[in-house]
């Protein structure tokens, strides 16, 4: 074990508090939620269940109560977040519909090139690079637009929104239910994907939410499953050419890291090709999705669970079209799933499948699993794990209820648990805006901060999402790049933000705002010492902001 | 070795002035020690190279009826293809490599690839980092399964080095592995506070009684201190070697200086993107011509650069499928299957051969009726290189579920 001795003086206070909210709180489901809460135990709280301590939260939060505040952050449609909106103002594809992005901001980069070539069709032979015309240039400009904006808004929303849990929970359900911004037509369905298909079912029923991926364009895409056809259905070789010319048309790129702008080829003399099941979606939806890995399926299981949702597909992919069901790509026999006869055909089959994985133990299990290593612990204390899995299946999958039960636990308050977190780069950033009231007036220098700290923004390849465990965040480089970070946000070297909040009048002020007021007072002898030999305020700010205390959450 | 001898007295008295334990200063003496570490340098072309244009076979009559408009001329044309063996030829633009062929310090190996047939990057780039082609749920790359198999005391900083952005996914693992853009940017940013701020932090991250981040804390300041004693930047280019300004003959260009530097490097990263040809990829001129041109210079003015030192050093370039045999409509090509991977080292690398069985172009010896088919899984050049070049004997965990065959023969197993 870690031996925190910051930490060992906190426990008493936690467990008498703990002890004494038992009988008060003995209608609700064993809270252990401390009645009058210590600054160490409200950090806690506001760095698991949101992005941080702003200063001034601690008092906020002891004013309102802390089983008020985290009752709440459960129920986010009960807070306003009216300063929210200011920020997202100016921003033009968060609100607009697959279709409209397609039509107003990929078909113009595809026009562009098509006539661009047309004209000239030359590549420089000088430095081998095609050359683009003014024209070109500006529609991938406006085409790179909406992942950008998707980034800044994520950012600004984590900072500024005081709905800090449905923030959370957004960001671990896109995670956990990962797709690809440079794959093909991905990032067309990005921003509906967030917006309609994970967000509004952060906090809701987990049946509703993997039935809304299932069917949601991006989903389909970024798996393969749109173009899975029952290799014997009578029309699928004919329906299946026009979608092959289609798909090599989307090759996969990840925009302007790797690649040189999207070179689509307007071919589609392929010669025809077999296509049949693809598995992929079947795999990953029972071993990333819901069962996990060791859930006790086969890959007999996955070949069926693929039979059942082929012809889950998109119309017309390249303009944003919706989900439909293609029946004549559909393999209507007979189907064994887990031992489940599924047999009725048609689109039903896939739903029944979503039903049998959704209420399947296995689910219950791996999702509280992922959702304790979330909010409590890398390495997730069995009891909470089984009392959360419990919830799961009394409550057909509420995921509010499993959270609740996982925020308001004697784990989630247990010594153990206090800073047993490392931030990963996001949670990192986003910390740090708020710990110095930064007013970001361009969060995409913020986002290619977080980029280069390891975890671009919708940028993560597999389908895995990014890890949650320490080892993953802690390496050299990035920890080196966190310094820098912290250093440049408080030096005002990050372009577009400016640490508003910052007190900035002495060392002392801003070792009271960002040690007393954001890390509750809890830092080693040795941050404290370096923090009062600092040359100026700024420079202690980064101190604290760079220090192995800040890196935890 | 003078830059021995510099860190020594520059880095090791600074060290122990400053009351650290020197420990990474032993690392650094074994680091130049003469039993001298192997390093592999591995090279992504990122986006699929037109391997037959590449590497061209001329001798193959089926190459020329696909290829009207884009085909690599054969050697008897002054603007055709460089001959290697009568039926192989390089690019035109990839003259600057033929020396490295003369002298046998590069090895080819054709018709190589996947066992996997996806034609998305995406997947097929994963599973190449990864070495496990087919299976997504991989967590780690090839390259870090190898360092951990030779994991030893000795380790520095610096031992796996990728010079781009993110750390790639054949790098990502349970080992240690930095990833930088520019080596001169690793160090904390404060302007003229800088060494106060970094001592300030050094301090923070060695009181932590946070295993993990005291630890890794600790390695970032050594790594900045060994970086700074050693002094890269001050290796300029040897022996004539010209690199080409671009961001790829940049990063060889660095990591020329880290092997140099003597700072524990083993395995360095580095790519290059360009080659998704779709458009109007042009033939002995034009773009992929364009990207060849930069590739082949930076390679081989990091082997000159290098000189005697490539006896210690591997360098293998891959890309993640090959393009059809068959141009498109639009003079480009679309995602093909297998492809050519070049292999370029002294010490025992057997260069100037091509290596593989050659499958033939013509319509019915392709894969699917389109691609040039594999016939070397390419996990077998990686499996030669661990276990030839980097004395690995069991590879089983570097690469889980494949079993080598017979070596290829590029390089003494």
């Amino acid at each position: 074990m870690r031996s925190r001795p910051a930490f060992r003086r906190l426990a008493p206070t936690i467990l008498l508090a703990a002890v004494a909210a038992a009988p008060l709180a003995a209608n609700k489901s064993k809270s252990a939620v401390p009645a009058s809460p210590d600054d160490k135990t409200i950090v806690h709280v506001l760095n698991r269940i949101g992005f941080g301590a702003r200063p001034g939260d601690i008092d906020r939060v002891r004013q309102m109560g802390l089983q008020t505040y985290i009752d709440q952050q459960l129920h986010p449609e009960k807070i306003a977040d009216s300063a929210l909106a200011a920020h997202l103002e100016g921003f033009e594809t968060l609100d607009k519909s697959s279709r409209t992005i397609a039509e107003n901001y990929f078909e113009p980069a595809v026009r562009a090139r098509q006539q661009a070539k047309a004209s000239s069709g030359a590549a420089n032979p000088d430095d081998g690079k095609p050359m683009r015309t003014p024209e070109q240039m500006a529609a991938l400009q406006k085409q790179r637009q909406v992942v950008q904006e998707l980034s800044e808004q994520k950012i600004l929303r984590a900072a500024y929104s005081d709905r800090q849990l449905e923030e959370v929970m957004t960001d671990f359900w896109f995670n956990h239910f990962n797709v690809f911004a440079g794959k093909g037509a991905t990032p067309i369905y990005l921003t509906e994907y967030e917006r309609e298909v994970i967000r509004p079912h952060a906090l809701g029923k987990f049946r509703d939410l993997l039935g809304a991926t299932a069917k949601s364009p991006a989903m389909l895409f970024y798996l393969d499953n749109w173009q899975s056809a029952d290799p014997h259905a009578a029309d699928a070789q004919e329906l299946m050419r026009g979608r092959v010319a289609m798909r090599r048309q989307m090759n996969p790129r990840r925009p302007g890291i790797f690649f040189p702008p999207q070179q689509m080829p307007a071919n589609t003399q392929q010669p025809r090709q077999k296509r049949g099941l693809n598995e992929n979606y079947g795999r990953e939806l029972m071993e990333l999705h819901t069962l996990g890995v060791d859930g006790g399926y086969t890959q007999q299981d996955v070949i069926e669970v693929a039979r059942c949702f082929t012809g889950w597909t998109i119309r017309q992919p390249r303009q944003g079209g919706g989900f439909v069901f293609e029946p004549r790509i559909h393999d209507n026999g007979k189907k064994l799933v887990l031992g489940h006869v599924i047999a009725g055909g048609g689109e039903h089959d896939g739903e029944a499948v979503l039903d049998i994985l959704a209420r399947h133990p296995s689910t219950a299990r791996f999702i509280s699993t992922k959702l304790v290593r979330r909010f409590v612990s890398d390495n997730p204390p069995q009891s909470l794990v089984d009392r959360a899995a419990a919830r799961f299946r009394e409550t057909d999958g509420d995921i509010r209820e499993v959270v609740r039960t996982i925020i308001t636990s004697p784990e989630f308050f247990a010594v153990t648990s206090y800073r047993a977190k490392v931030k990963t780069p996001f949670e990192f950033v986003v910390s740090t805006l708020r710990a110095t009231g930064s007013d970001v007036q361009n969060a995409t220098p913020i986002a290619l901060a977080i980029r280069q700290l390891g975890e671009p923004l919708y940028m993560c390849q597999p389908p895995t999402g990014y890890a949650d465990k320490a080892e993953a965040w802690v390496n050299t480089g990035s920890l080196l790049n966190r310094m820098n970070f912290a250093l440049a946000v408080v030096g005002g070297r990050m372009r577009g933000t400016q640490p508003a909040g910052l007190t900035l009048g002495s060392t002392t002020a801003a070792r009271d705002q960002l040690v007393d007021g954001v890390l509750a007072g809890d830092v080693s002898a040795t941050t404290s010492q370096t923090i009062a030999k600092a040359q100026d305020a700024r420079q202690a700010a980064a101190l604290i902001l760079g220090s192995p205390e800040f890196q935890r959450r | 070795m003078i830059s021995r001898r510099v860190f020594m007295k520059n880095g090791g008295m600074a060290l122990v002035s400053l009351g650290f334990v020197p420990q990474f200063l032993s690392r650094t003496i074994e680091a130049a020690s003469p039993a001298r570490r192997k390093v592999l340098i591995a090279i992504f072309q990122r986006g699929a190279v037109d391997g037959l244009n590449m590497i061209v076979p001329f001798g193959e009559r089926a190459y020329y009826a696909s290829r009207p408009s884009i085909a690599i001329a054969r050697p008897n044309d002054p603007e055709g293809a460089v001959d290697l063996d009568g039926f192989f030829g390089l690019h035109p633009r990839m003259a600057a490599l033929k020396p490295l062929w003369d002298s046998r310090q590069l090895a080819i190996v054709h018709a190589c690839g996947s066992p996997d047939g996806t034609r998305s990057h995406f997947d097929a780039q994963d599973y190449m980092e990864t070495a496990t082609p087919g299976v997504k749920s991989t967590e780690d790359g090839w390259l870090n399964r190898y360092l951990h198999a030779k994991e030893h005391a000795n380790a520095t900083p610096f031992r796996a080095v990728a010079l781009a952005a993110q750390l790639p996914r054949s790098l990502q693992g349970t080992e240690p592995a930095l990833a930088m853009n520019q080596i001169a940017q690793f160090g904390i940013r404060a302007g003229q506070s800088t060494d106060a701020v970094q001592s300030s932090f050094e301090s923070e991250y060695a009181a932590a009684a946070d295993q993990v981040l005291n630890r890794t804390g600790g390695e970032a300041f050594d790594a900045m201190r060994m970086l700074k004693s050693a002094d890269p930047a001050r290796y300029q280019p040897e022996n004539g070697a010209d690199y080409p300004r671009s961001a790829f003959g940049d990063a060889l260009r660095q990591i020329a200086q880290l092997v140099k530097a003597n700072v524990g490097l083993e395995v360095a990263f580095a790519e290059a993107g360009g080659w998704d040809t779709h458009v109007n990829q042009g033939s002995n001129a034009g773009q992929l011509a364009g990207r060849l041109d930069d590739f082949s210079r930076s390679i081989a003015a990091l082997a000159r650069d290098l000189a005697d030192g490539m006896d210690d050093v591997v360098i293998v370039t891959m890309s993640e499928f090959g393009r059809a045999v068959t141009e498109n409509g639009n003079r480009g090509t679309d995602h093909g299957h297998g492809n050519a991977m070049m292999i370029i080292g002294g010490g025992n690398i057997r260069g100037g051969r091509v290596y593989g069985r050659w499958p033939g172009l013509e319509p019915e010896q392709r894969y699917e009726g389109r691609d040039l088919a594999v016939t070397t899984d390419f996990r077998a050049v990686f499996s030669d290189i661990v276990r030839g070049h980097l004395g690995v004997r069991d590879t089983r965990q570097v690469f889980p579920g494949f079993t080598p065959g017979q070596p290829l023969g590029f390089v003494a197993v």
